[in-house]
């Protein structure tokens, strides 16, 4: 292989390939001065700004969803609360209500219980009164019947009211006087 | 093979004249322009249309164009500048190095295309200017961050004891400021002025085993084809590979500037 090259260096002219030509030299720099402005000023920052912009995107999305996360998080907090406000509350309204049906019931007692014992009090008044007025309207009938009765028996006419109402009286003392005494 | 070089006058075999053709514009001056360097225009020309249309409209997420420019691009940033350099480093010879790697690729590349078959870096003049460029840009890296440091750490490596500075120096100076701008030339240069030369050795072997050779040589043209059809796929290889190579040594010559010590 290295035969070759030699033998084929030894064939060609005179032309040193380590030797530049000025024109070599020149188009070379050029080259290289253009194709280093490209990379430089355009190529480079267009790669720079797009590896900024998806590394901002990636950043974006996570924050994005860290942002999600920590909403979801925080509603689920509040809907815990809530419904641990609301199971308190439910059982203070329970507990309300029990006492509330406990205070009714002492409530409808105590009236029941007084209006039994006014009932009562009113019907032991009024057979009181009955009583009264029928011992009030049986003494002066009686007394009435018994004047009546003497007044036949003794011919004597008993007209004088405050003779009769005596004899009455006196009448009646001796019948509860004889009751008594007979019991 | 070697005998059939100087056989019958069938034979054409390459010669180190194809690096120097014909003038085609202004023979003589210092802008002459010949097949070469009108190869070396069209890689140029190829290279700019595939990165302005790759960079364009660069979106979040690429479109397929976009995709293959992204990763020769993050070839060059990633693998090359910040693997060697850095990040901060990296960013800040990352221009240098890319186009230094894409350069030498899109010139290198032209060697195994047909109708063109010859590499733009066949000719010295390229490699030479990116050698130079290499040779500038790592001596300004050290003497901008610090010049003692960068001399001392060049020429008198610590660890050593000093009687031995008087064998070092010497040879660091030569190894440091001679010898890598010359090796980076001829590393390029020589491979791209071997391949080309291998390449048509093959095919003008083929071609004469195929048309004047007689009887059963004409057999041996199916293996000079087959070897040529090989060496071109290993040529698009040494392409790539030399394309890297040269950012690689460059990026590292710079990483050896700036470090504070060896």
């Amino acid at each position: 292989m290295f035969n070759a090259v030699i033998a084929a260096a030894a064939e060609g002219e005179t032309a040193n390939p380590l030797l530049p030509a000025v024109y070599d030299i020149v188009w070379s720099s050029l080259i290289f001065v253009v194709i280093l402005f490209f990379f430089w000023k355009y190529v480079l920052p267009k790669m720079q700004k797009l590896l900024d912009d998806r590394a901002e995107a990636i950043e974006g999305n996570i924050a994005k969803a860290d942002d999600a996360q920590r909403k979801a998080e925080a509603a689920l907090e509040q809907y815990t609360a809530q419904l641990a406000d609301a199971r308190a509350e439910a059982g203070q309204i329970r507990e309300q209500a029990r006492a509330d049906g406990h205070k009714i019931i002492a409530e409808h007692k105590d009236q029941a219980l007084a209006e039994a014992a006014r009932v009562t009090s009113s019907a032991k008044a009024q057979i009181e009164a009955e009583r009264q007025a029928a011992v009030v309207s049986l003494r002066s009938e009686v007394g009435t019947l018994a004047i009546d009765l003497a007044s036949g028996v003794i011919g004597e006419s008993l007209t004088d009211d405050a003779k009769a109402s005596a004899i009455v009286d006196r009448f009646l003392a001796d019948l509860e006087a004889s009751e008594k005494a007979a019991k | 093979m070697i005998p059939f070089a100087t056989d019958e006058g069938g034979f054409n075999g390459p010669t180190i004249g194809e690096f120097f053709p014909e003038a085609i514009f202004f023979a003589g001056t210092p802008f002459e322009i010949n097949r070469i360097m009108l190869i070396r225009f069209l890689a140029v020309a190829v290279l700019l249309l595939v990165f302005w249309i790759g960079t364009r409209r660069m979106k979040v997420i690429p479109t397929r164009m976009q995709s293959v420019v992204e990763m020769g691009l993050d070839f060059a940033r990633v693998n090359i500048a910040e693997d060697i350099l850095g990040k901060k480093d990296g960013k800040r010879f990352l221009p240098l190095i890319t186009t230094i790697f894409f350069m030498v690729l899109f010139l290198n590349i032209t060697g195994p295309i047909p109708f063109l078959n010859i590499a733009g870096t066949s000719v010295i003049g390229v490699p030479l200017v990116l050698a130079l460029v290499a040779y500038s840009a790592f001596i300004y890296a050290g003497v901008k961050k610090s010049p003692g440091n960068f001399f001392r750490n060049a020429l008198f490596p610590p660890g050593v004891p000093p009687f031995l500075y008087i064998i070092v120096t010497p040879i660091e100076f030569i190894s440091t400021f001679l010898i890598r701008p010359v090796t980076l030339t001829l590393r390029l240069l020589m491979n791209m002025i071997v391949g080309h030369l291998l390449l048509v050795l093959f095919f003008s072997a083929t071609q004469f085993f195929f048309f004047t050779a007689d009887g059963g040589f004409k057999l041996f043209g199916v293996g000079t084809l087959v070897f040529g059809f090989a060496f071109t796929l290993f040529e698009v290889l040494i392409a790539l590979l030399q394309a890297y190579i040269f950012a690689l040594l460059t990026a590292v010559y710079i990483q050896l500037a700036l470090a504070e010590e060896h």
